[in-house]
């Protein structure tokens, strides 16, 4: 059985206490982007700036669970000045992240004992946790699926808004 | 009356014996579904292993017998909530949801023309609310609602003037957020003063209070089996002959016509013609068990016992949690059912039914199928225990020590 310690680490915690860049940027001229989680009511709002291939700027609104929060958070601090072609790696290695378990999901989730053992074995294709600094702190969230589109709800509006952008110029 | 003796109960219930993350279960999501006792189980066993054939026109032993037991279950299920003529006034279907859709799309299309009124309430469920939604869309009748006070209970100050011309009431009995019960005699009998019929939404009071529709005074009860220690896949509607009769068919197929021809069809006469295809029976056979389990019990033992659990809950939860948990809904008294809607001060639901887990204690988080209520409350979900026959002391004790972890952990 995944400990809890695993799922709540301190750094979520405390970018759940603490947001980092909250709020919205006017928009226009930013993009706004909406992102819902229907399972638990979990709703993000982000808007962001691209200036010359730059993500500018970006702001987080909305309200959810500590997963949904402190992973919009924490992805706010990682892309935020970056430029966009470093952003999209990130989204694509975070979501690899997030989806590394997924394979070994149906045994884990079907365990019909409920005695834990989470036949977790087969490991594919390692994350390069390196470059993902702080948000290494998610990967726990995989051993515990149902939370999964709590943690990508920001990324994924990040991501269309990044494709909004590009098609506006 | 007598007492309900819950730890003789529990030992009927298998899914009760069973561990999680090392800890004995502790189920407290009955509003969502119940567990079955054996009897239920075995009773869809036998069926399986002795007689399983399809209903209706089968004239070897075992499909004789079939129908025997699916009409049975019909007249069992029917008595349990006090249908003056269940072989006529009960359709099976699959779920509350469809029985609720039932009353939409047949007696719904048939009698609501644009600008027609249906008075529902802010608490509905998704399926006393969407199928009339649905409606609204078709042909633009007008929906209404009643709203609630703070305690969570209907305001019904103005309730003649708010059924001034409406054709329809649709209301839950028993909230499935707030726990509220809702005064059905006295809203029907406004109601049918006012020319209106009453579609009641009994998938959480059937299973916990005593429900005879003849005291209601309602027109329609929509339930689901499972709610009620009965298997998936079965509900049903029950409904005054007369209006049945009255109304076209829901979903066309075998089993539900008299005749057909290449250019028309004859329907059957209820409740076969609102059953079309071949029809949940071993579900049927599962809940005829369950009803007769929940007799054996005892309705008024069952809803004795649960509200002395909810009014310890609320009282507990208030001693050792203060004022860091707040529970939506009336306080504990005749009006209140064992749903217990919990917000926690800077826990989410989704994060507080996460730790909740750890101690094995099944809660839900979530809007519970009740959108417009989750605004109204200014919530965007909770976390939602409830009781059954089955929970005891014990049971709200883990919850609330669970609770009080959370809080630590995230204070
Ligand atoms: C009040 C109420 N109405 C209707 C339903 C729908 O029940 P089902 O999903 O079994 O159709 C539920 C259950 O979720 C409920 O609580």
């Amino acid at each position: 059985m995944p400990d809890l310690e695993d799922l709540y680490r301190e750094i979520i915690l405390d970018h759940y206490r603490s947001p980092r860049n909250r709020g919205e940027l006017a928009s226009p001229p930013a993009h706004r982007i909406e992102g819902f989680n229907p399972l638990c009511g979990d709703e993000v709002v982000v808007t962001l700036e691209v200036e010359d291939d730059r993500l500018a700027d970006i702001k987080i609104a909305g309200a959810g669970c500590s997963i949904s929060q402190s992973s919009a958070s924490l992805m706010s601090a990682a892309v935020k000045g970056k430029d966009l072609d470093a952003v999209r790696r990130l989204i694509r290695t975070f979501k690899s992240m997030m989806s590394v378990h997924e394979a070994t999901l149906g045994s884990d989730g079907a365990s019909g004992d409920g005695s834990g053992a989470d036949g977790e074995g087969a490991e594919p294709e390692p994350v390069d946790l390196q470059k993902l600094g702080e948000l290494a702190a998610l990967q726990g969230v995989v051993k515990f699926p149902v939370r999964i589109k709590c943690a990508t709800l920001s990324w994924n509006a990040l991501s269309q808004g990044l494709d909004e952008a590009a098609a506006a110029r | 009356m007598s007492r309900l003796d819950v730890e003789t109960i529990r030992k009927d219930f298998p899914l009760l014996a069973r561990s999680v993350h090392g800890k004995p279960l502790v189920y407290l999501d009955s509003a969502a579904t119940a567990l079955q006792p054996r009897s239920v189980l075995a009773a869809m066993d036998r069926y399986y292993e002795m007689t399983h054939a399809n209903v209706h026109r089968g004239v070897y032993a075992t499909a004789e017998e079939a129908t025997r037991l699916y009409e049975a279950a019909r007249v069992a299920v029917g008595r349990f909530v006090g249908a003056p003529d269940p072989e006529r006034e009960v359709v099976f279907t699959k779920n509350a949801t469809e029985a609720l859709n039932l009353v939409a799309q047949s007696w719904g299309r048939r009698n609501l023309a644009p600008g027609d009124r249906v008075l529902l309430t802010e608490t509905e469920h998704h399926a006393n609310l969407v199928p009339w939604l649905m409606l609204a869309e078709e042909r633009g009748i007008v929906l209404e609602y009643l709203t609630i006070d703070g305690d969570g209970r209907l305001d019904l100050s103005d309730l003649d003037r708010k059924l001034d011309g409406v054709k329809l009431v649709g209301v839950a009995a028993m909230s499935n957020v707030l726990g509220t019960i809702n005064p059905l005699a006295r809203i029907a009998e406004a109601a049918h003063a006012a020319g209106a019929l009453v579609v009641a939404d009994g998938a959480q009071s059937v299973p916990h209070l005593p429900v005879d529709v003849k005291a209601l005074g309602v027109d329609f009860l929509a339930f689901s089996g499972h709610k009620m220690l009965g298997p998936t896949g079965i509900g049903a509607l029950w409904a005054r002959a007369a209006l049945l009769e009255a109304m076209p068919p829901f979903l066309g197929g075998g089993g539900m016509i008299l005749d057909v021809r290449l250019d028309r069809f004859l329907p059957a006469e209820p409740p076969q013609r609102f059953e079309a295809g071949t029809p949940p029976i071993a579900e049927a056979v599962g809940l005829s068990a369950a009803v007769e389990y929940l007799q054996g019990v005892g309705m008024d033992a069952v809803r004795a016992h649960e509200l002395e659990l909810t009014a310890y809950a609320l009282a507990a939860i208030d001693e050792r949690l203060g004022d860091t948990c707040r529970v939506f809904g009336p306080p504990a008294g005749p009006d209140r059912g064992g749903v217990l809607s919990l917000d926690v001060q800077g826990v989410h639901p989704h994060d507080l039914a996460q730790v909740l887990d750890q101690f094995a204690v099944c809660v839900r988080p979530g809007h519970h199928c009740a959108k417009p209520l989750m605004r109204k409350l200014g919530v965007t979900a909770t976390a939602r225990a409830s009781v059954g026959l089955y929970n005891d002391e014990h049971d709200v004790d883990v919850l609330i020590e669970g609770i009080a972890e959370a809080s630590r952990l995230f204070a």
